[in-house]
């Protein structure tokens, strides 16, 4: 067998593993995507989005309650964690690059973005829900930002890092202050990729469960106020596949649905508004 | 630019002008000097990059500065407008005088004197907004102009910068959208707007093909009626055409600076006509 039969051969044998590997990965994929599009999408009617949940062991009644709880903790969430994390990505990015607070806070970041959500669960319920004395919306959002918080952070940084020092330059040039020229041009060059950093972090904290179990818990009732405990899609999903009930399983798959497509949805739009800008 | 701006009244700093043996300054000829650079060293962190530069920039022409990549010419340009200031351990000293102060003085306000100074970059740099604004920016800065002053002094830097004819119709289209020239000429215009006196040039030319180049070395030829013009280029034909001075830099050093026709067709030092002809480099 002369050289170039075995490249070959070794050419044919990694492109067969890889693209089987990459089957795989698709096919596990669709799989998970199929089932819950099955199961799920026959779950979802008129009620599912507008009436209270039924009683259990009772059949109808939807979890509009759940839909609206997790919109409105999310939304509090993002209005917390932007400004903070805009702001801290645009100290790592322009004036903590080579300092040490700035590469300690770089690696605080890294570190929380792969922290476990349990965890951070965990430490809200011990600063916010037994210091207010029960489990509220405020709670769960104040967790849900916290996750948020470094993956906005980081992608502010490397996004304004991504603009090209000459259009620093060329906005000082002209007699810019610093701040102007942060505001004005840096932050519209990198605008895209900044939206999408909280896109991202916006579909991470949709699926979360194990933050919000322990801070908003759950609610049969439609919420008052944010101080009170408040009902969300996950905490839901996880309750009703843990139930007895035959009709709570069909919703806690209408769930998943819902949950799956709307974390696709986000990521899809991201994608266009990315596509189109580069 | 008002006559009262800052910079006029900094206090001049003649005071501290190192004595410089008349023999060693390069002179453009009998011209207006606009600029005068005197013993200029530079240094990142601690490594000196230029060493002793000095030489006069003749007002309302143009000088090229040319040399070998890394030779210090970029780094001289920069010091013209303070934009060193923005990097930790970026040093100048000596001085350059423009209208008699010392710019590189601290108490100098690098954003006044980067209106009188305006610089155009090797990439195009459209700001992510449109045309018109984007010639604006300049302007919007300095604050008590009218709406109407500014879409007059836009068209006016438009048309100075030849770009007029070909974006007249779509002032509200992005930046971007323009070609490379198209973009390097938006650059210049906005830097013409706020009517500075001297204009820097980084290598305007290096990423444009060959008929955007031509068209910008037209337009300096236009500009150096009213602005002073320095141009860091490394195309040695260039440098010959567009420029009515040339200084060549080697290694930090300004080896000699002179009239461009006497410096490409009988250079003084061995070294700029090894490099001239292309010897190395």
């Amino acid at each position: 067998m002369n050289n170039m039969q075995r490249r070959k051969i070794i050419n044919g044998t990694v492109l067969v593993l890889s693209t089987a590997a990459a089957m795989i990965g698709l096919v596990m994929l669709t799989w998970i995507l199929g089932d819950v599009a099955i199961k799920g999408a026959s779950a979802i009617n008129w009620d599912f989005f507008t009436q209270l949940p039924s009683p259990p062991g009772d059949e109808g009644g939807g979890l509009a309650n759940a839909i609206v709880g997790t919109l409105l903790m999310t939304v509090v969430a993002t209005l917390i964690s932007v400004p903070f994390g805009v702001m801290a990505g645009t100290y790592l990015s322009e004036f903590g690059r080579q300092t040490a607070l700035g590469s300690t806070a770089r690696f605080v970041a890294d570190i929380l973005v792969s922290a476990p959500s349990i965890v951070i669960g965990v430490f809200v319920y011990l600063l916010v829900v037994k210091t207010m004395g029960n489990f509220s919306g405020w709670a769960g959002a104040i967790a849900l930002s916290i996750i948020m918080l470094p993956v906005i952070t980081r992608t502010t940084e490397e996004m304004l890092r991504m603009v090209p020092k000459e259009m620093r330059e060329s906005a000082l040039a002209l007699g810019a202050p610093y701040w102007k020229m942060l505001v004005q041009v840096i932050y519209r060059c990198a605008m895209t990729g900044m939206i999408t950093g909280i896109m991202l972090a916006v579909a991470r904290v949709a699926g979360e469960t194990a933050p919000l179990l322990f801070t908003s818990l759950n609610s049969p009732y439609w919420m008052q106020s944010m101080n009170e405990p408040m009902a969300n899609m996950t905490v839901a999903l996880f309750n009703y596949a843990m139930s007895p009930y035959d009709d709570w399983h069909a919703k806690a798959w209408g769930m998943a649905f819902l949950i799956t497509m709307s974390v696709l949805v986000v990521t899809i739009i991201t994608r266009i508004s990315l596509h189109k800008r580069s | 630019m008002s006559a009262a701006s800052p910079i006029q009244n900094a206090a001049p700093a003649d005071k501290k002008v190192k004595p410089v043996k008349a023999a060693k300054v390069a002179k453009p000829g009998a011209n207006k000097v606009c600029m005068s650079v005197r013993n200029l060293d530079f240094f990142y962190a601690d490594k000196q990059v230029l060493f002793g530069n000095t030489l006069d920039i003749a007002a309302n022409k143009v000088t090229a500065f040319i040399g070998p990549s890394g030779c210090g010419k970029s780094t001289h340009i920069r010091t013209y407008n303070r934009m060193f200031d923005l990097y930790k351990g970026h040093r100048a000293e000596g001085e350059i005088l423009l209208d008699g102060i010392n710019i590189l003085d601290p108490n100098v306000p690098a954003l006044e004197l980067r209106h009188k100074i305006g610089m155009i970059f090797q990439k195009p740099t459209p700001f992510p907004m449109s045309i018109m604004d984007n010639i604006a920016y300049g302007l919007r800065l300095q604050s008590g102009l009218s709406r109407s002053e500014i879409e007059g002094r836009v068209e006016k830097a438009l048309k100075d910068a030849a770009l007029w004819e070909e974006v007249k119709d779509k002032l509200n289209q992005a930046g971007t959208s323009l070609s490379g020239g198209q973009q390097q000429r938006l650059c210049i215009a906005r830097a013409l707007a706020v009517e500075p006196e001297v204009i820097l040039m980084d290598e305007p030319c290096s990423a444009l093909d060959p008929i955007a180049t031509a068209k910008i070395e037209e337009l300096i030829d236009e500009l150096k009626q009213r602005f002073t013009i320095v141009i860091v280029t490394h195309n040695m034909q260039q440098a010959a055409r567009a420029s009515d001075f040339t200084a060549f830099f080697y290694l930090g050093k300004l080896i000699e600076f002179g009239d461009t026709q006497q410096i490409f067709t009988a250079p003084g030092k061995q070294q700029t006509e090894d490099y001239i002809t292309g010897r190395f480099g």
